[in-house]
């Protein structure tokens, strides 16, 4: 199998406090890739980093074998990079439509029109309830919509690789639920690669074929799912602590 | 009636100058968050542009082709000619300051309009210029026993279709939805593939282009310009833009439009408000900021979290 992301030994400051102290992790074809930590750890730096938004102070990024900085951020998403960032991000008064077309911008000269109108069935299919809104101002979406709806948008360009940001974070436990049975969906029917940063490391767990846990913008702990849960360490920190909730769990 | 009647056209006509020149600030506005100062200049510059044009050009075009193809030529003269401007004002006073922030941009755009305005002067010196009135056609059209000056019945409907088609580009068209992307989230519309530059280039290179063209309408229309007109004419503008909602193109259009019916009507009605016609445009600008803040059309979607 190939490997489509490798981050090599890369360091990024925010002025005088080093957000990543040096990471390493590398993203194989038709994989999940789980990247876990507390707040402040440095993950969201991380898929900055990569998606070119942020400079590096140390290290590179290569993409298919291609040094990320020999693009500019803009023209990722053509090469098959998406980044699916936190918080949603979605643009609230243009339509569902529209935001979701516009995820096909980067690839506007490479989508025919037909093939647009697949690609949006494609996306209604997986989420049903964006067909029913499309019309609708984005900005009237509830919170779990909007997420899908980014989510939508990250996928439609058919990336080989997409970064995607806390996509549960603040949503209602069915919500949740849906968004992973999607992800779950892309990888197994179109072998969508993922680099899935996660505070639900739980969720994150079971979906993923390999993890790494950031510690202050490095890597503390990296592994295949089914070893990390049983790692005591792993269990305390983030999968809700041994004691009485673990039993209830 | 057949007063108001008259009345209401010039203040449409007025209006559409207003309309124009708020189009170019709501959009660098929406996109930049800038208050661009020097556009109210280049409308200036695209006055005198047009008077050149007409002065020195237009006996040739209008010897062979007629008196409207003189005058349609100095419009496209103008905002051709201001678009090239544009770009150059981006290049030289803008783009080196992105990165700095916003409040240098907004000096950079300040020194800017200092710059053009007395470059204007330089060029074409202070006094005021005629548009020539042999170049300007006087024709009139008859309507319900009203006469109607051709001239401004062309203005009026050249304005309208020009902004209708910039409201179906940013409304209707794939790059409008980027343009509007761009305005609402940079960052996420540059992960989108979309080229933030390509976009503000647009935005500062069709601002003044529209406003460039009400420059040559207004010479036209009042006939007599100067170098400093460009500073009142970017405050009435401006205020359109408020009024119409900052930010929206049909919100720049309406308050455009409107600006230029009040005002025209109050000066029309009250004695001695010709000499308060300015005052008026304030006093809209103090009460919209008081009552809707956001302008007529610039209405917030709640987000929902």
């Amino acid at each position: 199998m190939g490997v489509l992301l490798e981050v090599e030994d890369i360091r990024v400051s925010y002025g005088a406090v080093e957000a990543l102290r040096g990471v390493t992790l590398r993203l194989k074809e038709k994989e999940i890739v789980a990247v876990l930590g507390a707040n402040g750890a440095g993950k969201t730096t991380l898929l900055r980093a990569i998606s070119g938004l942020l400079p590096l102070v140390q290290g590179k990024v290569l993409f298919c074998g291609r040094d990320i900085r020999s693009f500019a951020p803009f023209e990722l998403l053509r090469q098959g990079l998406a980044h699916v960032p936190e918080g949603r991000r979605i643009f609230p008064t243009l339509t569902v439509e529209e935001n979701l077309l516009l995820g096909l911008y980067g690839v506007r000269h490479l989508v025919s029109d037909a093939e647009r109108k697949k690609r949006k069935e494609w996306i209604f299919e997986l989420f049903p309830v964006l067909r029913e809104r499309r019309r609708q101002l984005a900005g009237t979406l509830s919170g779990g919509e909007q997420q899908m709806l980014a989510i939508g948008r990250g996928l439609i360009s058919r990336p080989k690789v997409v970064l995607m940001d806390e996509p549960s974070l603040g949503l209602a436990p069915r919500v949740v639920q849906e968004i992973f049975r999607v992800i779950r969906q892309i990888h197994e029917e179109e072998g969508v690669s993922l680099l899935l940063v996660e505070q639900n490391a739980r969720k994150a767990l079971s979906v993923a074929n390999y993890a790494y846990i950031l510690e202050n913008g490095r890597v503390a702990l990296e592994g295949k799912p089914q070893d990390l849960v049983h790692d005591e360490r792993v269990r305390s920190a983030y999968l809700g602590g041994s004691g009485i909730r673990q039993r209830l769990l | 009636m057949r007063v108001f009647f008259e009345q209401l056209v010039n203040g449409v006509t007025v209006g559409s100058f207003y309309a124009l020149v708020a189009l170019g600030y709501s959009m660098v506005y929406g996109v930049m968050k800038l208050i661009n100062f020097a556009h109210g200049d280049l409308f200036t510059l695209g006055s005198y542009l047009g008077y050149t044009f007409l002065v020195w050009g237009a006996a040739w075009i209008t010897e062979r082709a007629g008196l409207w193809w003189g005058v349609l030529g100095a419009i496209l003269f103008a905002f051709l000619a201001n678009a090239g401007a544009g770009i150059l004002v981006e290049r030289v006073a803008y783009r080196p300051v992105y990165r700095a922030g916003r409040l240098p941009l907004v000096v950079s755009a300040l020194g800017m309009s200092i710059f053009l305005q007395n470059a204007i002067m330089a060029v074409w010196g202070p006094r005021f210029q005629v548009y020539p009135s042999d170049l300007v056609p006087v024709a009139s059209l008859r309507f319900l026993g009203l006469s109607l000056p051709l001239l401004k019945v062309v203005i009026l409907f050249l304005s309208l279709g020009v902004m209708f088609v910039m409201y179906w580009i940013v409304e209707k068209t794939e790059f409008g939805a980027a343009v509007r992307a761009t305005a609402l989230d940079r960052e996420m519309a540059t992960l989108l593939g979309i080229d933030v530059q390509r976009v503000i280039l647009f935005v500062f290179t069709l601002g003044p282009a529209l406003g460039g063209m009400a420059g040559v309408m207004n010479g036209m229309y009042y006939r007599s310009i100067q170098f400093s007109m460009g500073w009142n004419y970017g405050l009435k503008a401006f205020t359109a833009t408020i009024l119409g909602g900052i930010g929206n193109i049909p919100g720049a259009m309406v308050g455009g439009v409107l600006l230029g019916v009040i005002e025209t009507l109050l000066a029309g009605y009250i004695p001695g408000g010709g000499a308060w016609k300015d005052g008026f445009t304030f006093l809209i600008l103090i009460l919209v900021l008081i009552f809707r803040p956001t302008g007529i059309l610039g209405e917030k979607v709640a987000e929902k979290v």
